[in-house]
C-alpha cells in the first residue's frame, strides 16, 4: 500500500499556493527585517501585496513548481513556505531546499522542523531525488538545530561570505543523502506506524 | 602592484573582449569535446553550432548589461592573440563583496602549459584590486582533478564538501566549494 501521509503532519500541512489570498500575508512577513535577514543574503527589502501577487503568479509554473505554503493543522493559518529548487534536480538528483516560517509566534516550536520532514519525504519518496542540500547563515543557530534534527549534516562553511551589521559571517552548507534519510525514515516508521 | 600595472596582460596570456567574428568557430569545436565540456559544465554536454553560440553570447551580453553582476573575459595567448579559453566572475553579490569564479582552457593542446594558472591570477587580481570584492568562491567536481590542483595552487581553500552531489558515468561524485579571501590573496 502507498503511504497517505504525504504532505500532512501533526502540526503542519503543505498546501498549494494561492497568490491572491496569500499576498497580503507574504507582504506583511517581509516587514519583519529579522525574518528577511535570516532568509536571504540579498538586502532586506519591502514588497507590496500587488508585487508579491504578480511575482508569485508569474513563477508558479516554473521555478515555484515544487513550492508549498505551510499551514498550521490546528486552524489552517498560513505560517510559512517551503520549496525545492535548483537546476540540478532533474539530471543530478540534487536540490536545494528553502524554508521560512513568517509568523514569529511559530518559531522554535517544531513547526518548521515538521515542514522540513514533510518536504524531505516529498523529495525522496515522490520526486525520487538522491540528495537534498541547503545553506544557512552562521547567525541562525535555531535553523541549524532544526535542520540537524531533520537529519541534515554540516558539510562545510563558506568563510566570511556575508556582511551584516559591519561583521562578516560564514554560510554553512548542509546536506542529506537519500540513504541517510531512508535509514531514519525506516526507524521512525517502526515506532509510529501500524503494521 | 600599482595603477600602471596592466590588469589584463600576463606573460603567457591576456584577458580580452569577445571577438564576434572569430571566436565562435573555435568555441564550437570545444563544445564537441567531452574532455572540455564535462569539466566546464555540470549540465548535460551539448555541442553548439556557431549560430547557437552567437545567440548564447547575445543573451550573455544582455545579462551583463542588465544585471551588472557578471564579468566575462576571453583568454588569449599573449604571443599571437589566439583564443585559448574564457573566464568569468559571476553571481556577484555587491553588498556582501562576494562572487564566484570559473575558467576553462578550451583545446587539449593548450592545457598543462600554465595558461590557466596565469589567467586565474589575472581574474583574481581583477576581482580584488578592481572590483573590490572580499571573497571568491569556486565549485569544482571531484572528477575535475586538473581544476582541483589549479585552485589549490592559486591559494584557494577547500571549504565545503557537497557529498555525492553530481551524477556522471553511472556513479555519484562530490562537489567541492573553494574559497579565497582578499586578505589571504594579499598576504
Amino acid at each position: 500500500m502507498l503511504e497517505n501521509t504525504l504532505l500532512t503532519g501533526k502540526l503542519v500541512r503543505l498546501a498549494a499556493i494561492d497568490p491572491e489570498s496569500a499576498a497580503p500575508t507574504l507582504s506583511k512577513w517581509r516587514k519583519n527585517s529579522e525574518f528577511d535577514r535570516l532568509l536571504d543574503m540579498d538586502p532586506a527589502t519591502l514588497f507590496s501585496p500587488k508585487a508579491v501577487r504578480e511575482w508569485t503568479e508569474k513563477h508558479l509554473d516554473d521555478f515555484l513548481t515544487h513550492e508549498f505554503h505551510i499551514r498550521a493543522v490546528e486552524d489552517d493559518r498560513l505560517i510559512g513556505f517551503v520549496g525545492l529548487g535548483g537546476e540540478q534536480m532533474k539530471v543530478h538528483g540534487d536540490t536545494f531546499v528553502g524554508i521560512g516560517i513568517g509568523e514569529p509566534d511559530f518559531w522554535g516550536k517544531g513547526y518548521g522542523t515538521e515542514a522540513m520532514n514533510l518536504i524531505l519525504q516529498y523529495a525522496f519518496m515522490e520526486l525520487n531525488l538522491q540528495r537534498v542540500s541547503l545553506d544557512v547563515f552562521e547567525y541562525n543557530p535555531r535553523a541549524i538545530h532544526s535542520y540537524e534534527k531533520a537529519g541534515f549534516r554540516i558539510e562545510g562553511r563558506q568563510r566570511k561570505t556575508m556582511m551584516r551589521e559591519g561583521k562578516r559571517w560564514d554560510v554553512i552548507y548542509m546536506g542529506i543523502l537519500r540513504e541517510e534519510w531512508l535509514e531514519q525514515y525506516k526507524s521512525n516508521s517502526v515506532s509510529t506506524r501500524p503494521e | 602592484m600599482d595603477i600602471s600595472a596592466s590588469l589584463f596582460d600576463g606573460k603567457q596570456v591576456r584577458l580580452g573582449p569577445i571577438d564576434h567574428d572569430k571566436d565562435f568557430e573555435i568555441e564550437s569545436r570545444w563544445t564537441h569535446d567531452p574532455s572540455f565540456m564535462r569539466m566546464m559544465e555540470i549540465n548535460p554536454m551539448r555541442p553548439l553550432s556557431v549560430f547557437q553560440l552567437k545567440k548564447k553570447y547575445e543573451a550573455l551580453e544582455k545579462e551583463i548589461d542588465e544585471q551588472r553582476n557578471l564579468f566575462h573575459f576571453r583568454i588569449r595567448a599573449a604571443a599571437d592573440d589566439r583564443l585559448v579559453g574564457f573566464g568569468e566572475l559571476k553571481w556577484i553579490s555587491w553588498p556582501n563583496g562576494a562572487g564566484y569564479i570559473r575558467l576553462g582552457i578550451g583545446a587539449g593542446d593548450d592545457r598543462r602549459k600554465g595558461y590557466g594558472l596565469e589567467a586565474l591570477g589575472l581574474l583574481v587580481r581583477y576581482a580584488f584590486a578592481e572590483l573590490n570584492l572580499y571573497r571568491l568562491s569556486a565549485s569544482i567536481p571531484e572528477y575535475n582533478t586538473g581544476a582541483l590542483a589549479l585552485f589549490q595552487k592559486a591559494g584557494f581553500q577547500q571549504e565545503v564538501c557537497r557529498r555525492k552531489a553530481l551524477a556522471r558515468d553511472g556513479r555519484r561524485w562530490d562537489a567541492t566549494l573553494f574559497g579565497l579571501l582578499a586578505d589571504e590573496w594579499k598576504a
